[in-house]
């Protein structure tokens, strides 16, 4: 057993804090408002879309203190335990200078009602420590999390190309190094544990306290990212508690290749996971883009994504077209099962008491063979899908279809397979003509509800569009196939 | 901050009018130290409010059970209508139509039942929903397709403009088309949700901090709830997080809540709204029904129109009468209607009451007529550009608007012509073609539109403000009056006022919020008139002490009055020059009163709404703008590429300011035509009601290449506040511009022979519902210009706010 807390410790600006009541779904936005008087951090939707509450958590990556932007309305105070959290209210340096994002919004009227800009301000101010000139693709993606009602945004990418170009250096470089100090001083591998029945909170050592302390108390609600469990607590004041916070296991982080696979931890956040699947499944890489906000994939994990079994999680239909495996593990054991099988109805996985996600594996597909995903949505930006199409398509020699595997999310209660589709193609040759073939066989695979987001009548025509544009895309036509903002990277 | 030295020997004041300046709260707002209500320290003991909403769109409340609500830990106390000591109805337009708190009837889901009051805002949310209400429900009547103008329920009075023979027009016209357009709403979505913060004094005296745009009406709203004179009720509002008219009379209702909760338990309320129950409670942009019928020529010339608007009211007048006028005042935007009818209808419905959004139905009135623009394009085979110039308003007799007054002031066809060739539209229009011509899939579409927007409350005594300005003995100067600050920059606009008129240095000025206090009996900061009307008042203020001061200092140097003149921060009597601080000093010492009031009412406006007949607005607003668009044939996803804005602000009093207008109504009112869907279910129920279901434009939904320009050359012929012009709203419709080029790239399918009949929002859905269905039709019928029965291929969905029916056929008479 590692040792034991009974309190969270981290730092919020330039104070150390020690907590030891902390409810485990106080809210980071109600500590820094209700119980720090830090009100520059404001709360526009309490749901993690409008970006008004962004604060940034540095956590140490190494020895370097890496800033992420995230909704400090549905983090959780304890799941910043060991980290550095930076509101508005820090920025300006010692002098009371303005920082250099500020001073550009201030000179590039960036601001009209004020109630979103800090959050702008933190973004940005995130943005700028990655320390490369953005360009605008790269600003117009930081700032998908990030609503303005009143600027039109042209005002704040201006101020935001400024502020980017200015080399004055801001608070948070020039403490970085005594800051990483103070983090790694916070690093003691103990096991935080407060509170009881639905108080209580566990922060685990690592995975294998993890697992041991799910084993010992299976009801315990597993929150990474919390950024889906953030907005029970806020919109439908669900209990949390007891809850095990696992945003801050490394071991859940890892994300490699071996043997033709790509294991992804369950904790790796959507940021990261783009990272690495950048080199080896750029269309998964260039989706994640199209998930929440940057705030949202800083914080959620692929592992919550599958987990949640949402039937609009978006990393899942390509995942199960790519045929991964998904690893779960319950104490010392583990089982391994078809991630497509983890779906066993909506609102129902096949997770035992107990059991966690601990990662999947994705086979790359082999050379030749067709991977592509298409996600539509009412706005292109931060919004929740309404089809998602995957499809990975094997040819053999000839230019037949070897074999395809089509996925779909918002089609079904589960992401689903599309084996009519799938069988339709078998065998045929790769031709508009079989595409056509193909389509009433999405009428056997899926009857899509009609909601808020999209009719059931869109869905199939554009379900059945995607794959036209599968195949067109892969025809080598020259004409344009979809309207880009921005030439693909 | 206040240890500016004033220069004796500038030439030029800093922060005088037409000069850019960032907003004045431009600092607090990136520091984070800007205070909104909810930022404002709590006095000891405050509590904290949250409502109980109806689950139910129409019923009758059999029982309402609130025990479990009671005795939730950290609840004090739970108000329902009957707790109200006074008047207990909050309609704005005195229609006594909207009470407080619904009494036994529930008139849409999402009503506010009651109010639970608690030691902690998250006790007070969580007790809310603790109530257990039975309901004897009723049919909800949720749409307004199929009601009838003339049998079916209205919220308030119609209104009918006529001019010339309307019948006669038509039938005599050599063609003629009918149609009929959707206009979805359109939720505020401002950053900061509705607020108020009430803090009992003694007596029966209430102070109010509510994030409002009408102080003065909550103050009123306060004390007959209350049952107190206005006297003991004090309204104050510094900042707003974006009001957008979402904080006309929205605010009302909680502001009047939190006063009664504070007095009765004598402790400090505040009511904050969580977003869903802000968007879900409060109302939004009315969705309109538009039925055409238009005679025109085969240059594509009106010769007559007969309109009818109808909109969705929701349960309660609210603004909707007003709403409703006006967009019968822009039903004809920018053009002549040689004879014209154009009715409206504010059909009463169970859904939350629609209110005033930015352009206050001017908007749907517009987008109404430029549907009316493009039919007849299509018809006649022209670019809808050309047909838009050949009916604009020109001089006598072509100057006439429906209202019978006369377009005195138009600037449109210069506008447009700068933009058509600034923007490069002819040219463009053959590149985009032949774009289309090589790709299947994605089309290109572009559209040049133009606005013209009536400025001056509809309700001519609305067109009042009043100031308050003290000069301190040090010089420096409090200026406080009647306009409130939603970001849009006005009072910065109204303190570079009444520096010009000192002729000191804009950080001499304090600006002060917004207070019933100070400024009595004001009226909303709304149709874009605060700088206009709080500007000149607070000018008539800095002037009366001008004027003293002159007095004085011709007086106590015995020159002639004309040798006292006011030069940048100082002024020059006689021979010498005086630093306007010790000036101030002088008269001080010689008991000369420093501070004043000022007041200004709008001159030449006059309505008569039982004729249809006036002149309603002192000058008009005028703007163009050009956009293209993508889409994507197979997904219906598209982009702007790229929009060109020539806009008309007169002289501007802060060109910064006014860009950041321009720009962002554009991408508002781009929203609002694009991707802002509000989708009720059959209960009735708003399923568009957060974030994460609503959505509002992006940065990356801005359009890709942005060129806006205001008009330098422009400048208001009437002697607005230094010839500036209104610049809220306006801008709000060069939006217009996206639909339309959205329109024309549907209309590549069909090699622009079928007019797509494009509804808004044009979601992606609607898109590839237009393109299929101009797809069927140009198979089916060889796709001639009028032929083809416009059925809308959308299919039918279960949803009351989707019920999209289809426009009827149109006829041709030839």
């Amino acid at each position: 057993m590692p040792e034991t807390r009974n309190h969270i410790r981290f730092i919020l600006n330039g104070e150390d804090i020690t907590l030891n009541r902390v409810r485990p779904d106080e809210t980071l936005l109600d500590f820094l408002r209700l119980r720090r008087g830090l009100v520059g951090t404001k709360e526009g939707c309490a749901e993690g879309d409008c970006g008004a509450c962004t604060v940034l958590a540095g956590r140490l990556e190494g020895e370097r203190v890496t800033y992420r932007g995230l909704n400090a309305c549905i983090a959780f105070t304890a799941s910043l335990d060991g980290a550095h959290v930076v509101t508005v209210e820090h920025l300006r340096g010692a002098d009371g200078g303005l920082h250099p994002v500020q001073r550009a919004l201030v000179q590039h009227h960036g601001s009209q009602c004020g109630f979103c800009t800090p959050g702008f301000v933190m973004t940005l101010a995130g943005l700028r420590l990655e320390g490369e000139t953005a360009d605008d693709a790269r600003i117009e993606k930081a700032l998908q999390g990030n609503l303005c009602r009143c600027t039109g945004y042209e005002s704040i990418v201006r101020a935001a190309r400024a502020a980017l170009a200015d080399p004055e250096p801001d608070t948070l470089a020039e403490e970085a190094q005594a800051i990483a100090a103070r983090l790694r001083a916070l690093q003691d591998g103990a096991r935080v544990e407060m509170g009881e029945g639905p108080d209580r909170l566990v922060i685990p050592a690592g995975v294998d306290d993890l697992a041991a302390m799910l084993e010992a108390e299976p009801e315990a609600r597993i929150v990474a990212g919390a950024t889906d469990v953030g907005l029970w607590v806020t919109k439908a004041f669900r209990a949390i508690g007891p809850a095990v916070f696992i945003g801050h296991l490394r071991e859940l982080k890892r994300a490699e290749v071996a043997e033709g696979k790509l294991r992804i931890g369950a904790g790796v956040s959507y940021t990261e996971a783009q990272a690495a699947l950048a080199p080896h499944l750029p269309a998964l890489a260039e989706l994640i883009d199209r998930i929440g906000g940057e705030q949202i994939r800083n914080g959620g994990t692929v592992g919550g994504n599958i987990a949640n079994g949402s039937p609009i999680g978006d990393m899942t239909p390509g995942l199960i077209a790519l045929d991964a495996t998904l690893t779960l593990r319950k104490g010392a054991s583990r089982r391994t099962i078809p991630l497509e099988n983890f779906f066993i109805a909506y609102g129902r996985q096949d997770r035992q008491p107990g059991e966690f996600v601990e990662w999947v594996d994705v086979p790359l597909p082999e050379p030749g063979a067709l991977f592509a995903l298409h996600k539509i949505s009412k706005r292109r930006d931060e919004d929740i899908t309404a089809v998602l199409g995957a499809f990975h398509v094997q040819f053999d020699g000839t230019g037949r279809v070897a074999a395809a595997r089509i996925a779909y999310g918002g089609m079904a209660g589960t992401p689903k397979r599309a084996a009519a589709v799938e069988a339709a193609l078998q065998g045929r040759s790769w031709t508009m003509e079989t595409v056509e073939d193909a389509l009433p066989a999405f009428e056997r695979d899926f009857s899509p509800l009609t909601d808020m987001r999209a009719s059931t009548a869109y869905r199939m025509l554009v379900a059945k569009n995607l794959l036209r544009r599968t195949f067109l895309e892969s025809s080598g036509t020259k004409a344009p196939l979809r309207v880009r903002r921005h030439e693909a990277a | 901050m206040n240890t500016h030295t004033p220069n004796l020997h500038a030439e030029r004041i800093q922060g005088g009018v037409h000069e850019s300046r960032p907003h004045d709260s431009a600092h607090k707002h990136v520091a984070g130290t800007a205070v909104y209500i909810d930022d404002m320290l709590e006095p000891r003991g405050t509590l904290h409010g949250a409502l109980g909403l109806a689950t139910v769109a129409h019923g009758r409340i059999l029982s309402l059970d609130l025990g479990a609500v009671q005795k939730h830990p950290g609840v004090v106390d739970v108000l329902t209508i009957e707790d109200i000591p006074g008047e207990k109805d909050i309609s704005p337009t005195a229609r006594h139509d909207e009470p407080i708190l619904a009494e036994k009837g529930v008139l849409f889901h999402g009503q506010p039942l009651f109010l639970v009051v608690a030691e902690t805002r998250d006790a007070a949310r969580r007790a809310a929903r603790l109530a257990k209400a039975d309901y004897e429900e009723r049919p909800a009547l949720l749409d307004i397709a199929g009601l009838d103008p003339e049998n079916d329920r209205f919220v308030a009075p119609p209104l009918t403009l006529k001019r010339g023979d309307v019948a006669a027009a038509l039938e005599s016209a050599p063609h003629r088309l009918s149609g009929q357009m959707r206009i979805g709403g359109q939720d505020h979505f401002y950053l900061e949700g509705q607020i108020a913060f009430a803090i009992p004094g003694e007596d029966g005296d209430v102070l109010v901090h509510s994030s409002t745009q009408h102080p003065s009406e909550v103050q009123h709203m306060v004390a007959h709830a209350l049952g107190v004179p206005s006297h003991a009720v004090t309204v104050e509002v510094r900042r707003m997080g974006g009001g957008f008219g979402g904080k006309e009379t929205q605010g009302n209702q909680f502001a009047v809540l939190a006063a009664v909760a504070a007095k009765r338990l004598n402790r400090p309320v505040k009511i904050r709204l969580d977003r869903d129950d802000d968007m879900t409670a409060t109302g939004k942009r009315h969705d309109f029904l538009v039925s055409y019928d238009v005679g025109f020529d085969a240059d594509g010339v009106i010769g007559g129109v007969d309109l009818l608007y109808a909109a969705r009211c929701g349960y309660s007048s609210d603004l909707s009468g007003p709403v409703t006028d006006r967009a019968l005042f822009h039903c004809d935007n920018s053009y002549f209607y040689p004879a014209v009818r154009a009715r409206s209808a504010p059909f009463f419905t169970n859904t939350v009451s629609n209110t005033a959004f930015r352009g206050f139905g001017g908007p749907q009135g517009m987008v109404g007529c430029e549907r009316i623009i493009e039919e007849i394009a299509f018809a006649c085979q022209l670019d809808p550009l050309d047909v838009r110039k050949r009916n604009f308003y020109g001089g006598s007799p072509r100057d006439l608007t429906p209202y019978h007054q006369n377009v005195e002031d138009s600037v449109i066809l210069r506008l447009v012509e700068e933009l058509e060739a600034s923007s490069d539209y002819r040219r463009r229009r053959r590149t985009t073609r032949a774009f289309n011509a090589n790709s299947p899939v994605i089309k290109r579409g572009l559209a040049l539109t133009p606005v013209k927007f009536g400025i001056s409350f509809t309700a001519t005594h609305y067109n009042q403000a009043g100031a308050l300005v003290h000069v301190y003995t040090d010089g420096s100067v409090h200026l406080n009056h009647g306009g409130t600050e939603m970001g849009q920059g006005l009072y910065l606009k109204v303190a570079q006022v009444v520096a010009e008129e000192f002729q000191i240095d804009l950080t001499q000025v304090k600006i002060t919020p917004t207070t019933t206090g100070k400024v009595p009996n004001t009226s909303a900061t709304a149709a874009s008139s605060g700088a206009d009307l709080n500007g000149m008042a607070a000018k008539e203020a800095a002037r009366a002490i001008k004027g003293r001061l002159a007095d004085f200092a011709a007086e106590r140097y015995a020159v002639p009055i004309e040798q006292v003149v006011f030069l940048p921060n100082r002024v020059r009597v006689g021979n010498q020059e005086i630093a306007f601080s010790d000036l101030v000093k002088q008269a001080y010492m010689a008991r000369v009163p420093l501070s004043a009031t000022g007041f200004y009412k709008t001159p030449k406006i006059h309505w008569d709404r039982d004729k249809g007949q006036g002149k309603p607005f002192y000058y008009f607003a005028y703007g163009a703008a050009c956009s293209e668009v993508s889409i994507d044939t197979l997904t219906g996803e598209y982009m702007v590429e790229r929009a060109d804005i020539l806009h008309d602000v007169g002289r501007s009093l802060n060109p910064a300011l006014d860009l950041g207008q321009v720009e962002g109504g554009f991408v508002q009112g781009m929203g609002w035509l694009t991707t802002e869907e509000l989708v009720w279910d059959e209960a009735g129920r708003l399923r568009t009601h957060a974030p994460s279901t609503y959505k509002i434009p992006l940065a990356s939904d801005r359009p890709k290449i942005f060129n806006v320009k205001l008009a330098d050359w422009s400048e208001n012929q009437e002697p607005a506040i230094h010839r500036s012009k209104a610049v809220g709203e306006p801008p709000f419709m060069l939006a217009i511009s996206v639909l339309h080029a959205l329109s024309d790239a549907v209309a590549s399918v069909a090699d622009h022979k079928i007019c797509p009949r494009l509804d808004a929002p044009a979601t992606p859905e609607r898109i590839l519902w237009a393109v299929e269905r101009l797809r069927a039709e140009a198979r089916g019928a060889g796709g001639t210009g009028l032929a083809g029965g416009a059925h809308d291929h959308m299919p039918a969905v279960e949803t009351a706010g989707r019920s999209d029916a289809g426009p009827p056929g149109l006829t041709t008479l030839e």
